[in-house]
């Protein structure tokens, strides 16, 4: 009975809305013409979509923009909470330090590192210029470097989540195994590899489910450095549906959108929960 | 020899990955005492010259015309933030206790179900949203927006409460029932008080995810009546210029009551987020 007001408090939010889009995703509802919203389509937003080489890039790239930044923020991640573990002087101040970004706002985030990325008075573009780099390197405008230059953003934000996390994992870590295993020998790689790793493993589980919670966060930053541009190079599936469903006005077409992308948000914290439960079944916890 | 370089490389490291991380923060902070011309000057000027508080009287200014009226934001945050939390806290506590004392049918679904409701992205969830509400006349109303930041908050809240109740070992609240209390009794004089730290922690969290929110409140949200501060922060955008002085100052007025609210339960936050994940 407990948990009836969360179960309330959600169907209301997300369970009714995310029906009646479902609808509408069936419908030519137009923002602009309240009466299309009766106006059933049946397939034909989906066959639009599904025939829309364009939307299809978005798809792949904002896939491959979230594999390459959880990967680099696990990574990041590990390293910088390895080596937090290793320093015992002043560690409680460096972990606060590090949940830094933790607290900015997405959008706060965004606007930061536009304001860096910036070709004209940016903070990068200063710094190179010190080193006599005079010519102006357009980040966010450039094709082949806005991407680079959001992904830099995301990555910035969200290694804390790993590497608070896994240091937390680290530190529970009991010591007798690893002084067992220095003992008989092992190098520091085996006794990472063998003892640490297996450890860990529920922590980047937790760290993992808990980002893809957020993945859609992605669009405040995206939105406010580059809005999609130059070219729509930089658009994940997010700033689409946004574009399409409000300047658009084309809630139909975008709430089709909206479900493919939800599909893949759900995909991604589906697949790390199971893993999460899977990696705790194997310490036998 | 080879062990103290080994120590300076690591202290090395160590100072990089510090740098990075405060470096956007500190550069923010120190743009929003300068003025803009000293932004916007070529070759770089490092350090202001000449500190000024002008964006800051600008914005918070009661006589006379305010182009951005960030005292308003900075209220309607507050009160959003702050009333979307007290309820999500409760209905979110009354469901980590459920899910940590009791069992009952299709538990671990219902479980995940509530992460995955949670994993619908918000500007997905927006365009059902705005139209709803557009319908039930709870656009540009702060109620609105606290509705849908209890519901976002809510599935959170209960896996970090889930794990402070468990790191409560059950007796206690036997031993106290045997004593004649009531269990509600029990979980108000033994267990709350013990998973009061926890708690606090899970609230900073929700008060802070609603503090940031953007996507949700840029579309339900329209005037001073309900914009919250991410969305005022907007304000200093306009087509072709930006008032970067400006917006760094909304910046810090954003950042500095999250970051002092964040440093007080940061050690409750990682024992519960990793508690709850590691024996749930």
């Amino acid at each position: 009975m407990l948990i009836m007001p969360a179960i309330i408090a959600i169907s209301i939010v997300v369970i009714i809305p995310l029906i009646f889009s479902f609808y509408t995703s069936f419908t030519s509802y137009k923002l602009t013409r309240p009466d299309s919203l009766f106006n059933f389509v049946g397939l034909r937003n989906y066959e639009r979509i599904f025939s829309n080489s364009e939307w299809w890039w978005t798809y792949l790239r904002t896939i491959l923009f979230l594999t390459i930044a959880l990967n680099v923020e696990l990574l990041l991640g590990l390293g910088i909470a390895l080596l937090i573990n290793k320093i015992t002087w002043g560690q409680r101040t460096l972990r606060t330090i590090m949940m830094f970004p933790m607290m900015f706002s997405p959008i706060l985030v965004g606007f930061q590192w536009k304001y860096i990325f910036n070709d004209n008075i940016g903070l990068l573009n200063n710094f190179l210029y010190l080193f006599g780099y005079e010519s102006a390197i357009a980040w966010l405008i450039d094709q082949k470097l806005a991407m680079g230059s959001i992904l830099a953003a995301e990555i910035w934000a969200n290694t804390a989540i790993f590497s608070i996390l896994l240091l937390a994992g680290l530190m529970g870590i009991p010591k007798d195994p690893i002084e067992a295993a220095r003992v008989d020998g092992c190098s520091s790689w085996q006794v990472f590899k063998h003892i640490t790793l297996p450890f860990l493993m529920p922590f980047i589980f937790i760290a993992l489910t808990i980002r893809s919670l957020d993945v859609g966060r992605a669009y405040d930053i995206v939105h406010i450095m580059t809005g999609g541009g130059p070219a729509m190079r930089t658009e994940l599936t997010w700033t689409t549906i946004a574009r399409i469903g409000y300047k658009d006005a084309n809630m139909g077409m975008a709430n089709a959108m909206s479900y493919l992308s939800i599909i893949l948000s759900i995909a991604f914290t589906y697949y790390f929960f199971t893993k999460l439960k899977a990696s705790r079944q194997e310490l036998g916890q | 020899m080879k062990k103290k370089i080994k120590k300076i490389l690591y202290w090395f490291l160590t100072f990089l990955v510090m740098f990075i991380t405060c470096l956007p923060g500190i550069w923010i902070f120190i743009s929003a005492f300068r003025p803009n011309a000293e932004i916007l000057s070529k070759p770089a000027n490092w350090f202001p010259d000449n500190w000024t508080i002008y964006e800051f009287t600008q914005m918070f200014s009661i006589e006379g015309y305010v182009s951005v009226p960030a005292f308003d934001y900075l209220k309607n945050s507050i009160i959003i933030s702050l009333t979307s939390t007290i309820i999500a806290i409760t209905i979110g506590m009354m469901g980590g206790y459920a899910f940590a004392r009791f069992n009952f049918k299709g538990k671990n679904k219902i479980f995940l179900g509530l992460m995955l409701a949670r994993a619908v992205p918000g500007i997905s969830l927006s365009l059902p949203l705005f139209i709803l509400w557009a319908k039930l006349g709870l656009i540009n109303t702060s109620f609105g927006v606290i509705i849908v930041y209890v519901a976002m908050n809510v599935p959170f809240t209960i896996w970090l409460t889930d794990g402070f109740f468990r790191q409560i070992p059950k007796e206690m609240s036997e031993v106290a029932r045997t004593d004649g209390c009531t269990r509600l009794q029990a979980f108000w004089n033994v267990e709350l008080p013990l998973a009061g730290p926890g708690i606090a922690a899970a609230g900073i969290f929700a008060f802070l995810l609603s503090w940031n929110e953007y996507a949700l409140a840029s579309v339900l949200t329209r005037t001073i009546a309900s914009k919250t501060l991410p969305i005022g922060m907007m304000d200093y955008l306009s087509e072709f210029t930006i008032n970067w002085a400006g917006m760094c100052a909304i910046a810090v007025v954003m950042i500095v009551p999250a970051v002092i609210l964040t440093f007080i339960v940061q050690k409750h936050l990682v024992s519960g987020l990793t508690f709850g994940g590691v024996k749930g």
